[in-house]
């Protein structure tokens, strides 16, 4: 799966371990979780972003989400906004690379142009929300370096603390420490640390349900910008696992007629 | 545009409408409404022209997908009125298409409005649709085209095959209209090499593909030129007026992109044939986008683009030899804010055009957006000469649904 609620799965622990470095236990984490979450084939979402200033005012937006998860290589993922209304119709087709710079096609509905964008914009919010490109985009796992740090108890859970560092250039990270708790293997929270090592913001994952009787996804994810004082809630609805999507629902011909 | 065309569109579109009741209630509606202010800085040149213009514009779009498959039916009428410029009132069908999906092929059928191309100061390349030159003379907004557009998507790209039948004329602002040509262009004397004028059927074929980092597109076109000569004439009051002329020409065109890092290479070239002397024409250059300047999460573009044309000074266009810079800042804010700033310098000349746009959203379902465009130095010689007295500023404030 990955787009979106990606990083919700991709590092579910191996539970027995070997003697063996920090990197390789963070890296052998990260293979796993991967490893479980593969399979899945299609899905398509709903999601609704609340957007809150630090004065509480909020600001709506709505989305559908489709993704292909394709063997060998990252997920392929079109996003159609459906709200604001003056954005309405514009859509976005994201192939998403193990390794180098991934693919982003930008459809804009009054022009009906589509615009191949720059990948080096991963960094920057999504719509406007905390979310950057990077944190909602596919968590193939050779886009990040690893480490285990130590066990912990969070929220009652036995979890692992591991710290992963991207290795794109791009990135407006210099790592993250995310909890994955047992014992399900959920990441729970990720504490993004910002170019100058400072601690920017936490994610957290609420109301997990599982699909197809394998795939974990949650209900909410929560972004708490710690610097600005501004939060982004993700509401997902209506998940279909296997709905059929093919390698032909991602292309350009779909993306301008997407909405 | 006469009265009688424009009441025809409007008869069309509420036809259009009537046939829909049916479907209009599967369907869902969506679409604008807007309040547009222009003001002009000087003078005009003509007593007829106005400083300052109200106008109101609508457009409603209906779309609908047919339950169980891909295929879709949408319906976007386009309606101005303007305080005082008659040609610059005018009803549209932006699009009435039918679109059939298949296995690695679609139908699309009805009037479209579709895009070529990748550079920002001119669109060389794009050819459907016509220009709805009273909109904007920035020539991005576009006439409904009728056509029958075959596409066979494989792995080898995307092959678009396009029958044209219905030719759209350029609309031109009227005689009370600002940015227009001194004399103005009469539209009711428009001029065709094809016998068959209007009903002339052009034809389009493009191949399109993605490899890694490339974009490419390769196109060729057939039929009436989208783009008319003007020649001098006399109205029927004897006074003198500009006549469009529509030749038959052929035009080949090639667009493409690299995309690698925060770069964006550019580069669109056209040939054309069957308008005075063969000519070729070119737009390249970057786009270069710095992520979170100023300590802060906006991304600052800059662009620069090169225009050329070897038809030299005798080229109907003001670009022949041209450098284009500009800058785009996109806030990221909630607000979606953008700036793009540009200056569009004639290197034979001191002719320079300066653009700035500018937009932002007001609350969940306002718009606003402001344009400002002024022109300076151009020779007599050179097409932007008509609009030395035009500088403006539009604010626009639109309501979405």
């Amino acid at each position: 799966m990955k787009y979106w609620i990606g990083v919700a799965l991709v590092l579910f622990a191996a539970p027995v371990v070997l003697a063996e470095t920090p990197q390789e236990k963070g890296l052998a984490i990260a293979r796993e979780s991967d490893r479980l979450d593969q399979g899945f084939g299609d899905y398509t979402a709903n999601m609704e972003m609340i957007l809150r200033n630090r004065q509480g005012e909020e600001s709506v937006r709505r989305l559908r989400i489709s993704t292909l998860e394709v063997k060998g290589d990252g997920d392929k993922s079109l996003t159609v906004f459906d709200d604001p209304a003056d954005v309405k119709g514009t859509a976005l087709l994201t192939f998403t690379h193990k390794t180098g710079e991934d693919d982003q096609w930008l459809y804009l509905p009054a022009l009906k142009r589509v615009k191949r964008i720059a990948s080096s914009n991963k960094s920057g919010p999504f719509m406007g929300s905390e979310f950057a490109y990077e944190d909602v985009g596919s968590q193939e796992i050779e886009k990040y370096a690893y480490k285990y740090l130590r066990d912990e108890t969070h929220e009652g859970k036995q979890c692992f603390v591991i710290e992963r560092y991207p290795v794109d250039k791009y990135s407006g990270y210099t790592r993250q420490m995310v909890w994955i708790c047992q014992p399900e293997y959920r990441p729970w929270k990720i504490d993004f640390y910002d170019r100058k090592d400072s601690l920017l913001k936490t994610l957290v994952w609420r109301g997990y349900r599982q699909y197809l009787g394998k795939y974990w996804r949650a209900d909410e994810m929560f972004m708490q910008n710690h610097q600005s004082g501004k939060s982004t809630l993700l509401k997902w609805s209506d998940y279909r696992f296997r709905a059929g999507l093919r390698d032909a629902d991602f292309n350009e011909a779909s993306l301008k007629r997407a909405r | 545009m006469s009265l009688t065309r424009n009441l025809n569109l409007r008869f069309s579109i509420a036809g259009g409408l009537m046939a829909m009741a049916t479907f209009a209630m599967a369907g869902e509606w969506s679409g604008f409404v807007s309040l547009e202010h222009q003001g002009f800085f000087h003078l005009p040149l003509s007593p007829e022209q106005h400083r300052t213009y109200f106008s109101v514009v609508a457009q409603p779009e209906y779309y609908h997908r047919i339950a169980g498959t891909k295929d879709s039916f949408t319906f976007v009428p386009f309606v101005r009125a303007d305080q005082h410029d008659p040609e610059r009132s005018h009803a549209d069908i932006r699009e009435l298409t039918w679109i059939k999906v298949g296995e690695g092929h679609e139908w699309r059928l009805g009037i479209r409005k579709l895009f070529w191309g990748v550079t920002e100061s001119q669109h060389l390349v794009d050819i459907i649709n016509q220009t709805d030159l009273v909109e904007n003379i920035d020539l991005e907004e576009k006439l409904g085209q009728p056509m029958v557009n075959f596409a066979l998507i494989r792995d080898w790209g995307t092959l678009n095959a396009f029958v044209l039948p219905g030719f759209r004329e350029r609309t031109f602002p009227g005689a009370e209209g600002r940015l227009r040509t001194s004399p103005r262009v009469d539209t009711e004397q428009a001029s065709y090499e094809s016998a068959r004028q209007r009903r002339h059927i052009d034809y389009a074929l493009r191949w399109s593909n993605s490899i890694s980092g490339w974009d490419i597109g390769l196109s060729q076109f057939y039929g009436t030129s989208r783009e008319p000569r003007l020649l001098p004439g006399v109205d029927g009051n004897g006074l003198p007026v500009l006549i469009p002329r529509y030749d038959l020409i052929h035009q080949s065109g090639l667009d493409v992109q690299l995309t690698e890092g925060s770069w964006l290479w550019k580069l669109e070239a056209i040939r054309r044939s069957g308008q005075g002397t063969t000519f070729s024409a070119a737009t390249g250059g970057f786009e270069y986008t710095f992520t979170g300047v100023f300590g802060t999460v906006m991304d600052l573009g800059v662009i620069a683009e090169y225009l050329y044309d070897n038809r030299d000074s005798a080229a109907p266009t003001p670009f022949q030899n041209d450098v284009m810079v500009g800058l785009r800042l996109t806030a990221n804010d909630v607000q979606s804010s953008e700036l793009l700033v540009g200056v569009i310098d004639d290197r034979r000349s001191a002719a320079r055009s300066f653009n700035l746009e500018a937009s932002r959203r007001l609350g969940a379902h306002y718009k606003l957006s402001l344009e400002l465009r002024a022109f300076t130095g151009a020779p007599a010689t050179d097409p932007v000469f008509v609009w030395r007295r035009d500088d403006y500023l539009q604010l626009e404030l639109a309501r979405y649904f």
